[in-house]
């Protein structure tokens, strides 16, 4: 329900813009569109030694979309790409109309997408930015090279 | 039928089942006319009798029920006919949308080698052929020119938008050479409402000896038309922004021009004579209608099309011309002169539709009308298939509302009020939210 949607969370968390800009020399870079509406985010990151050292993404979308940028923008860097793709596992549960996965997510702000689920038009806009990141460490570091 | 003005939205509203329900607890106040109108008793009947007493395949078989099928879908294209003042059936083709019928052209006229003499409209365009479109056009009236381009090496040029989102008609002469086989625009815009000026698209087209066709998918909702005085070559429209059914639109064209044009599709029903080595096609406008069509559709169209026709356009478009001023002065009177909110259109009601996009700063379109639903409004928000003009304008999206003949005031004020809520709950115009919406 949007009176859920648009609660202080994730206005807040839109607002907050972690990890906005890009960065000098990734290893890989992706555009993504919604198609929907339009919105593009172009995510940045970089790897050492097996885990994502630091990330940049640019926005231009919807409060969803850019408060999962900033939740990505929060946790992300320090993670392994096979738990950054797990959390995009993660969010791609939680919106699935029969409910979110069993354990809270590692990263709590997760939750605040749970009413997204209920609006099916709307979950491309949370999903996006963790699609580019998939995309981006998909490119940068292969799966089940990412060791 | 004819209404006070005052009674108009009421005595019309009664006529639509759907618009008596609730959203979310609120009255529905529908405003996405331009994606899809809402379908009045009349035409629901239309369908629901023709499945119920006439439902067979057309122009196949000859026991009772086909023979009323047929006589149905028959009456619909003349029906049609008469909507456009083409007075041929023949012209009219039914397709699957409005979609569907600029395809067709892209497909029959652009590639052509069609059965005439090589010097027909049917010869079809070839490398160096320009193809004018504008940066107005819903994607509809973009891309099938642009796998014609990738198909034939025509050349496509684009007429640019005015500041207030008109076809900026100065830039005919510049862009309408000698090479300028089809003018292809949009009638009115899905976007800005603007209402393009056909007389001026035609002369110029004329000029060079380029067909003419007019996206009429916005614009075939307001009234009857009458399409040889406009002097053009083809038009598209569908059913669905018609108060008819989805599934089935119409491309109306010159009968000469579909006569030497080729068939886009192949199937049954388009041919006059098939063996293994080779087919004929049959005349006009089954040619053109491969398979079984969209039939109860297409009764529902008719139907649809015999309702418009039944209305009083004159209270009609002032009423409608009514709450587009109420809508734009609302919208200026919650910007209260901070400049936030910006009407992508004409500002006035020269030559407009009732269609009204507008941009928030600060707030993105889809989260206005994610709010504005909870209020039982319904808009669309996005880049509307125009992503052109939203280019054009520097924005990805904008914010729609796009009335019909049963919309009230009540329905502008709850957008208004709606609105408002949206703004303050996005914390727009707070150097708050800190949101880098566009």
């Amino acid at each position: 329900m949007s009176e859920d949607l648009y609660q202080n969370d994730l206005l807040r968390l839109a607002a907050e813009a972690r990890g906005t800009g890009r960065l000098q020399a990734p290893d890989a870079s992706v555009t993504l569109d919604n198609p929907l509406c339009g919105d593009r985010i172009t995510l940045d990151v970089q790897l050492a030694a097996g885990r994502l050292s630091a990330l940049g993404h640019e926005v231009r979308a919807c409060v969803l979309c850019q408060a999962a940028a900033s939740v990505i923008g929060r946790h992300a860097v320090g993670e392994t790409p096979a738990r950054l793709r797990a959390v995009a596992g993660e969010v791609r549960a939680l919106l699935k109309p029969d409910g979110g996965p069993a354990t809270p997510s590692a990263w709590p702000e997760i939750a605040a997408f749970q009413p997204v689920a209920a609006i099916r038009s709307r979950h491309v806009c949370v999903e996006l930015p963790f699609k580019a990141l998939v995309a981006a460490l998909d490119a940068a570091a292969p799966e089940g090279g990412d060791a | 039928m004819t209404f006070q003005p005052e009674a108009l939205p009421a005595a019309l509203r009664r006529q639509f089942p759907l618009l008596g329900r609730t959203v979310h607890g609120q009255p529905l106040h529908y405003l996405d006319n331009a994606a899809t109108s809402q379908m009045p008793q009349s035409v629901l009947d239309a369908i629901a009798n023709h499945e119920t007493t006439a439902r067979a395949n057309v122009l196949r078989s000859v026991h009772f029920l086909a023979e009323a099928a047929s006589a149905a879908y028959e009456e619909s294209r003349a029906e049609c006919a008469r909507y456009l003042g083409a007075g041929v059936p023949e012209e009219v083709v039914f397709t699957s949308g409005c979609t569907g019928a600029i395809n067709l052209v892209a497909h029959s006229f652009g590639d052509g080698r069609g059965p005439g003499d090589g010097r027909g409209p049917g010869d079809g365009l070839g490398p160096g052929d320009e193809v004018l479109i504008s940066e107005l056009e819903h994607h509809s009236n973009i891309v099938p020119w642009q796998m014609l381009r990738q198909r034939r090496g025509i050349v496509l040029k684009a007429l640019p938008v005015t500041d207030d989102g008109r076809l900026d008609l100065t830039h005919l002469p510049r862009l309408v050479g000698d090479r300028c086989r089809l003018v292809a625009l949009t009638h009115a815009s899905n976007v800005t409402g603007a209402v393009t000026d056909v007389a001026s698209v035609v002369a110029a087209a004329r000029a060079v000896g380029a067909k003419v066709l007019l996206d009429g998918a916005q614009y075939a909702a307001h009234g009857p038309l009458d399409l040889p005085a406009l002097g053009v070559d083809f038009y598209a429209f569908s059913g669905h922004k018609t108060f008819g059914p989805n599934g089935v639109g119409v491309l109306w064209a010159r009968g000469e021009i579909l006569a030497d044009m080729p068939p886009f599709l192949g199937g049954g029903e388009m041919i006059r004579r098939v063996t293994i080595e080779a087919t004929t096609y049959a005349e006009p406008p089954h040619r053109f209608e491969a398979g079984t069509p969209p039939i109860a559709q297409a009764v529902g169209l008719g139907a649809a099309l015999r309702w418009i026709r039944g209305l009083d356009q004159a209270a009609v478009q002032a009423h409608l011309a009514a709450l587009t001023r109420r809508l734009l002065d609302g919208l200026a009177a919650l910007d209260r002169g901070r400049g936030l909110i910006r009407v992508i259109g004409p500002g006035d009601l020269a030559a407009r539709l009732p269609v009204v996009s507008f941009t928030v700063t600060g707030a993105h379109p889809h989260d206005i009308c994610q709010i504005l639903d909870r209020h039982g409004v319904a808009l669309r928000g996005g880049h509307h298939c125009a992503q052109p003009l939203m280019d054009r304008f520097g924005i990805t999206g904008t914010t729609r509302a796009s009335l019909a003949c049963y919309n009230d005031a009540g329905d502008i004020d709850a957008l208004l009020a709606g609105l408002e809520d949206a703004m303050a709950r996005l914390r727009v115009g707070t150097g708050a939210s800190g949101l880098s919406n566009p």
